[in-house]
Formats: structure tokens, sequence, C-alpha cells
């Protein structure tokens, strides 16, 4: 049934359709309604599950460590200062191979204080070992969170559900609500491998010496990176039950393109606008639009890109000191290719800076028309702005 | 594409006004729409601003709107700024909740097309809000889509016993009045 | 020789004890002991409260504290109201 629903709400009742164990959550903004809805549907019944309340982020999510290891679906959401908060657990619940799911609505990092869309909160967990999907509608974001239960419970790896400050989070638009008997069919109930369990007493996470540290590090590394294919089937399958496909990224308009877009969230959704309009100048523009940061897709990449196309990678996130995360995650991936395209840089949208079609197709024409310097622009990124 | 901005002050439903447009153009069954708030610390009383497109297709364009084809001012005290008419497409449309007549309102104006409508007296009447703090959101709706043809009546009341918080039948009253008096305006002017 | 072999699917993804943390005696980490003395104690329970191994037991008037399982660290020693309990060297007596 389609409804109108603003982005946090598409992840609340993605949640509750999903059939959640258990909720732990603390409201930040932009994230709120993502959980004050659900702690809505519990009080009426319309949520069966358990909603806990807490003190703190980092308490919300040490709940679903414990509630997970009993073997219960979980969930939460939280922003920027909050995940940061969070940290600590994050580790913790990737390293017990915990499938919490996690929806990280996206908002700068303090100081100085701000309220609006920006990636690099989310990206600066990349280290944790969690998956991160990122939408750019909102239908997105309800149907990636039911795939990401699917996802995490077979890879065992909790995995984080991205999407934009505002933009996308308190933004209303038609969605299709799915029937909770195809999403019964899509999802079965989680099945722990082991579990917490009072009749058979066992000890989790405890003391664990070099020689098994290093051989559980590498079964984490070694199964998120094979939760590719795990991504690829999901999509597939959920394609089959509800008609829509998810892959690890869009491809719009790349078949003949001068050069491409990259980008991810709410601005990936625009420069489909941006590449039209482009077109309509007589351009051959296109765009990749990323939806897996973890798993990321190295090898597809270095099979997807040609030597000729350049790359402009725009990037709402900035590690101080290297630039742009996807930007570095790219080259990386892109470093053994033998005829590597040029890649660029453009960090454009911190703190909820508009990134607009105009702006979309200026980033696109400073790297089809080599305008940003390609030595340069290979390692330092090129700062962009709609003065608006 | 219609792309719509909305000027109103915080608690007077601005954000909503633009949420129930989505649900009637949903309603309606005719086009897509996207309604988008911009959001500052939010506080009551605090200029704010909502954007909305309506189109045929699926809309993929998730910025601001800076070049409208439709200004709503939810108050008018808000007054016709340089800021609130920023952008307005030299055809566009200026919807105002005000008393005064589109003569009167007209004169600041020079080259858009303007709309009055009595939304703070239709709300008031109906018992929405207080003469401090009237919410005029539903009128304003009502008349928005009386001018812009984006919903009928019945999407639109639809849309509203579906959004508001409280007093369904005198928000779609309001509605309704407010879509009566822009018909007949609009076809005296024409 | 240096390279980590490569393992079989289905390896376990993380590492359960089914063994009882009661086996993990850590009486051994001790070089000081601690003594109540019964004479000076007032029964007023801040060691068994502060004791961050919890291994002191509540009894009728003084506590016990397990040897198998005390660490030494001294907190008890450091807190107790009357100052009633004593490091003794462990070699001592």
């Amino acid at each position: 049934m389609r409804k109108v629903l603003m982005g946090n709400h598409c992840a609340a009742v993605a949640a509750a359709l999903a059939k959640v164990d258990v909720v732990s959550a603390y409201p930040i903004t932009p994230q709120t309604q993502s959980v004050e809805l659900l702690a809505e549907m519990e009080a009426s019944g319309r949520f069966k599950g358990r909603f806990m309340r807490v003190e703190s982020e980092h308490s919300a999510m040490a709940e679903l460590l414990g509630a997970a290891t009993a073997g219960a679906r979980t969930f939460t959401s939280t922003s920027s200062q909050g995940l940061a908060y969070m940290h600590e657990l994050l580790h913790w619940v990737s390293g017990a191979r915990l499938p919490v799911v996690m929806v990280e609505v996206n908002r700068a990092l303090a100081a100085p204080w701000n309220l609006w869309a920006d990636q690099t909160d989310s990206l600066s967990q990349r280290d944790t070992g969690w998956m991160q999907f990122y939408c750019s509608d909102n239908q997105e974001i309800l149907d990636t969170v039911l795939l990401a239960y699917r996802i995490a419970e077979q890879a065992a790896i909790p995995a984080m559900v991205v999407f934009d400050g505002f933009v996308l989070s308190h933004t209303y638009e038609a969605v299709d609500v799915p029937a909770q008997e195809d999403v019964d069919r899509f999802l079965p109930p989680y099945q722990p491998r082991q579990q917490l369990d009072v009749k058979r007493p066992l000890a989790f996470g405890s003391l664990t010496g070099p020689r098994d540290y290093i051989r559980l590090r590498r079964r984490l590394d070694g199964d998120l990176r094979r939760s590719i294919e795990l991504v690829e089937r999901a999509g597939r399958e959920f394609e089959r039950i509800f008609g829509r496909r998810y892959g690890l990224w869009e491809e719009y308009r790349c078949e003949d393109a001068e050069a491409l877009l990259v980008a991810s969230g709410a601005p990936g959704s625009t420069a489909k606008e941006a590449v039209d309009a482009l077109r309509a100048r007589g351009r051959r523009a296109g765009l990749l639009r990323l939806r897996a940061f973890r798993p990321f897709p190295a090898e597809a990449l270095r099979r997807f890109v040609k030597a000729q196309t350049p790359l402009a990678v725009v990037d709402r996130n900035c590690s101080p000191g290297t630039g742009g995360i996807f930007f570095q995650e790219i080259k990386a991936a892109l470093y053994p290719h033998p005829a590597p395209p040029p890649v660029y840089g453009f960090i454009a949208g911190l703190g909820g800076g508009d990134i607009t079609q105009e702006l979309l197709e200026e980033i696109w024409l400073e790297a089809a028309d080599k305008r940003a310097e390609p030595g340069a622009a290979r390692v330092e990124p090129v700062w962009m702005e709609d003065p608006r | 594409m219609v792309e719509i901005r909305f000027h109103g002050r915080g608690g007077q439903g601005t954000v909503l006004a633009a949420k129930i447009l989505a649900e009637a153009v949903l309603r309606f069954g005719q086009a897509e729409c996207l309604a988008m708030p911009e959001f500052g610390v939010e506080r009551r009383g605090a200029p704010v601003t909502a954007y909305a497109r309506v189109s045929k297709g699926k809309i993929r364009l998730r910025t601001r709107i800076y070049e409208p084809d439709v200004v709503v001012i939810l108050d008018p005290t808000i007054g016709q700024s340089a800021e609130i008419a920023k952008g307005l497409k030299p055809s566009g449309l200026v919807l105002i909740n005000t008393e005064h007549s589109a003569q009167e309102a007209a004169a600041a104006w020079s080259e858009a097309r303007v709309i009055c409508v009595p939304a703070r007296a239709i709300a008031l009447s109906l018992g929405l809000g207080s003469a401090a703090s009237p919410i005029v959101n539903t009128a304003v709706c009502g008349a928005l889509a009386a001018v812009t043809g984006l919903a009928d009546s019945a999407a639109l009341e639809a849309a509203i016993r579906a959004s508001v918080p409280e007093k369904p039948e005198q928000n779609v009253e309001a509605a309704r009045r407010a879509y009566e008096y822009c018909r007949e305006t609009n076809h005296a002017a024409a | 020789m240096p390279r980590l072999e490569d393992e079989a699917p289905g390896t376990p993804n993380v590492i359960v004890s089914d063994r009882s943390m009661a086996e993990n005696l850590t009486g051994n980490w001790r070089n000081l002991r601690p003594i109540i003395d019964p004479a000076r104690c007032t029964g007023c329970l801040i060691c068994w409260k502060f004791c961050p191994e919890a291994c002191v037991e509540l009894t009728q008037k003084v506590p016990l504290i397990h040897m198998e399982y005390c660490k030494g660290c001294g907190v008890c020693v450091e807190e107790c109201p009357p100052a009633c309990i004593e490091f003794q060297p462990e070699d001592a007596s």
C-alpha cells in the first residue's frame, strides 16, 4: 500500500515489519522520529517487540549486545554525536558477530555545533567491522532495513542503514509499504547459531590470547569481504518478492559516458537530474551511485571502470588531512588496476550545504573537461559550493 | 514539475501544510509529491520554510527550491521581503493569507500573480488556534488546491483527516471554505 | 611458515567457553594477604561491598575472605572504617 512517509518513519515501519524483538535507542536530532514512532507503536500494541529506554547511546548498543547474544532480532538508530558515543560498543557487537541492524541518520559532528547532513559520522565508523548501506530515497530506506536484516543474519555481521539528515529523514514522499506476509517470506525468523541460554551457560567474549584473536579478526575480515555475494543474492531475492532491485551500486546512463559522477545518499538521486541535463546539452554524462560502502565492491569497481572515463567522486564528508573518504576508498580499490581512470575528488555539502543539480553538473564538468588539474586532483580534493 | 515554497512561522503548521499537500497529491492519483522542510533549530514564532515538488514522474531532485513556481505565505507579517520573493519565476504565483484584496496585495508584488485568501479569519471562525497564533495551514492548503488544481477537494479532505492531530472536521471545513473562496474569486478575476 | 593457514568454511566465528568462571582461581595473583582482626571488626560489611573480586562472604559477624579468589588488591585494607584489616606477606607464618 502506498503511503506518504518521512524517511525516519520508513525506518521505523521497516523495523516493525521485520518483527524486531528488542529496540533500544536514545533520541537525537535528526533521527528522533525513527524511534519515537516505534515507541508509539509499542504503546498502542502495533509493535509487539520490546522498547527499552536507556540513558545514552552507549547503553542502547550495550542493551542490544546483550539482547542479540540472547538470540533476539534487534534494532536501534542514532546520529552524529550519539554514534560517536556508541563507538566502543560497535566493536563489541561486530566482534561478537551479532547481526544488529542500526539506522544511522547522517549529521555533522561538533565542534562547532551543527544539525545537518554530513557523512563523516558514519564513515568515521569505517573500521568497526559493520556493514554500511547508503540510501537515496525513502523507499530505499524502508527496503534497505529489510535487506540489512537478511544480509546481517546470514553473514553474522551487524549492519548500518545510512541516509541524509533532514534531506531524507524529514522529507515526506509516497512509499510502497509491503504486506506483512511478503516481508515474512523474505525475512524468516532469526536463527542464531548459538545464544545465551540459562539452561546451558556459556561465557561470551572473554579474554582471548593473540593466537585466537588474530584468527577471529581474519574470519571477520574474510566474511565481510565475502558478504558482497550475500548483498547481491539478497537483492535478487528481494526483487522476486517486491519487484524492486538493489545491488552494491546503481548505474545510471553509464554505457557511453565521457565521465562519471560517483555519489551516495540523497545527492545520488539529484545527480540523475544533473546527468539528464548534461545529456540534453549534448554531453555524455553518467552516474555511479554507491550503496554499499562496507562491504566495499572493490573488485567489481576494477572490472567496471574504463581508462578513458574519469570519475568525479562527490564526498559529503571529510577525513581531515586526507580528504573525501569515498575518494580514498575508490583510489585504493583501483590501485591494482593496470590502466586506472583519472579519479577526481570533490568535497561539497559539509554540515548540510545543498548539493544541487547545478553544483553536480559543475563537478562533472570539472572532471570531464579536466579543469581540475589531473595530477593534483588525484591527491587533493577540490572543495565546491553552490553559492545560493 | 511544480515547485512550491511555503513561508510561515514556527507553530503555524507550515511543514504540515507541505505534508498535507503530499498526502492530497497521492490520493488525487495524478502525480508524485515530495515535501521537504527547511529545518533550523525549531522555535515557535521563528520564520519557517518548507518546500514541495509535484511532478508526473518520480521526483529525483532532493534539494531546496531556489526558483519556485508558487510562493505560499502563511503569515502575512513575514511581509513581502526580498527573501520571500527570491527566485520566484516571472510567471509565478503568490498565495497570501491576508484579509486584503488581491489588488491591494498585488501592489507589493510587481510581476507575480497574487491570490489572497483570508485563511486567518477562516481558521479563527472555526476555532483553529488563537488570535495570537491561528492555525492556518489547512485553509491555506484548500486555497492552494483550488488555484493550482494539484488535488481536488475530496483528495484534500482525506489528506487532512489523515494528517491533522486534532479537530479534523473543523480543519476539513477550513480547507473547504478556502477552496470555495478561491474558486469564486478566481472566476471573478477571470 | 609465518602465513596463517586457510581455515575450513564454517570455522566458528566466536569463541565461547562452557567452563564456569568459578574455575578461574585468581588467588595465585596475590602476594599480600588481607587478614581481618575479629576483635576490632564491627561487621559493617564495607569490605564486602567494595571487594572488586566479590570474594568476601557474609557471615554472622566477621566476614570471610575467600583466598582462592582474593587477588590481594588491598581495597578492603584501605577502606575498612576501623582499620582492622591488615596486609601480611604471603610467606609470613
